[in-house]
């Protein structure tokens, strides 16, 4: 399966302090990779830096083949992200908030109303975001993702604030990626719930370690997971400078 | 999709939330009638000092509400995290420089259009040269909006941007300042052919710091 993410001794900088410390990581086509680790671990940052949003200190980081010290925005397109905030607009409702990003990611808007319709937010679909629950903006954020129809789907904590129905839409959407053509990387403290979904579990500790699971065979359903931990050597960055 | 179009997407979008939120008609519009309206309590209308000085207090006016317009553009992208979004719908720089720019000047312009009436009403202005008054309007507000399109991305993400905003912004636009007052003098004093130069002037600043804007917004947005 052809890599669609690919990085090599990653370091990332926030401020001076290094939030990824040389990660390693490779992301086949169609797989749906749980990053796991501790707070301030890195794995928000890793999934930034995935997305082009945090330039690449050192090391090396490419998406869809795009080298992201040469070109952080060409990837973009074919991506999405689901972070801690929803990305919205206060003042604008939830069928205008997804139809903006939809246009803005060059599609026609055509899938709108079927994203509505998926995430549950028919009811809601004329409010604007500013008089949305917590679960149903976490919804919407899961929505401005989907309508961009992304090949890669980087969903950060996607589980938090999300009722019982939510989760439920949120496991229906990332069991079904890899049929629709998708490779989902997610982080959660949700272990439980999102190993039940992930083909492989990649952990992050201080950003300076990764410690891999094998491969499962991505499918259609979601497939338990087999432990076997291997570690990668990590170079510091002051190491790297001597 | 062509540049043109991602600039229209994002003005759409810009001037939806705020025909959506009322900001610019209940505080940005109330601010500059308040400053035109304090101009006439401070200085007397009684010896015609305020219809000569009618241009310069209707574009000081402005200039201090456009402050609030682009200091608004961007705070809207602050609200939950909205500019990665837009950074994450991998739209060209300079349209997004453009669309927001183009927003704003549409802004500016409707509210010149009611500082100019309560101009006229509360300073007792003769108005002539009408052609001259819209196109200088047109160039001014095409210059006001590219420039602070631009310092207002310089601007963002830095922590005290509502006060670093007017400090850089402010020297920089006294050409446009300059310019829009001195063709509006000569416009309202029946001369307009000596307001061509200024006309020119703001023509200048405008095409310059919109052609800044289209090369470096890009690479300042990625970075704010």
């Amino acid at each position: 399966m052809p890599l669609v993410v690919r990085l090599r001794s990653a370091v990332c900088l926030l401020g001076r302090f290094p939030a990824l410390a040389g990660v390693g990581l490779d992301v086949e086509a169609g797989e749906i990779v749980l990053l796991a680790g501790p707070n301030g671990a890195g794995k928000t940052t890793l999934l930034r830096l995935i997305a082009g949003l945090v330039p690449l200190y050192s090391g090396e980081a490419s998406v869809f083949d795009t080298d992201l010290t040469v070109d952080r925005r060409a990837a973009r397109r074919r991506l999405a992200l689901v972070g801690h905030e929803t990305f919205c607009y206060d003042d604008l409702t939830v069928r205008e908030n997804l139809r903006f990003v939809a246009r803005a990611s060059g599609g026609d808007g055509a899938t709108v109303d079927s994203t509505i319709d998926r995430l549950g937010l028919a009811a809601v679909a004329d409010l604007t975001h500013r008089k949305l629950s917590a679960g149903q903006r976490r919804r919407l954020a899961l929505g401005t993702a989907i309508v961009r129809d992304p090949e890669l789907l980087l969903l950060d904590e996607p589980h938090a604030g999300l009722d019982a129905d939510g989760r439920a839409v949120l496991h229906e959407i990332v069991a079904a990626a890899p049929g629709e053509g998708r490779t989902v990387l997610m982080a959660s403290h949700e272990l439980d719930l999102a190993r039940a979904l992930a083909t492989r579990e990649v952990r992050v500790d201080s950003g300076q370690t990764n410690t891999l699971s094998p491969l499962n065979p991505p499918t259609m359903a979601p497939t338990p997971m087999v432990s076997t931990e291997v570690s990668i050597p990590v170079e510091s960055p002051e190491a790297r400078q001597r | 999709m062509s540049i043109w179009r991602e600039a229209g997407l994002v003005a759409g979008k810009d001037l939806r939330i705020e025909a959506r939120s009322r900001v610019a008609v209940s505080q940005i519009l109330p601010f500059g009638l308040i400053v035109i309206l304090l101009f006439a309590f401070a200085l007397d209308p009684d010896r015609g000092f305020l219809a000569r000085t009618a241009p310069g207090l209707f574009w000081i006016a402005v200039l201090l509400a456009s402050l609030l317009a682009i200091g608004r553009a961007f705070q809207t992208e602050e609200q939950h995290n909205a500019r990665d979004g837009l950074r994450l719908a991998g739209l060209d720089g300079a349209a997004i420089f453009l669309g927001k720019a183009g927003a704003i000047a549409l802004e500016l312009l409707a509210l010149e259009i009611v500082l100019g009436a309560g101009v006229v009403l509360l300073y007792n202005v003769n108005v002539h040269g009408i052609a001259i008054l819209i196109l200088t309007s047109v160039a001014a507000t095409i210059g006001l909006a590219s420039t602070g399109t631009l310092y207002g991305v310089l601007a963002a993400g830095i922590r005290l941007r509502e006060t670093l905003l007017p400090l850089l912004l402010l020297p920089v636009l006294a050409p446009v300042m300059l310019g829009a007052t001195r063709a509006f003098e000569d416009g309202l004093e029946g001369a307009p052919g000596n307001a061509w130069p200024w006309v020119a002037l703001l023509g200048i600043f405008a095409v310059l710091y919109t052609a800044i804007g289209v090369l470096a917004f890009g690479p300042l947005w990625e970075e704010s």
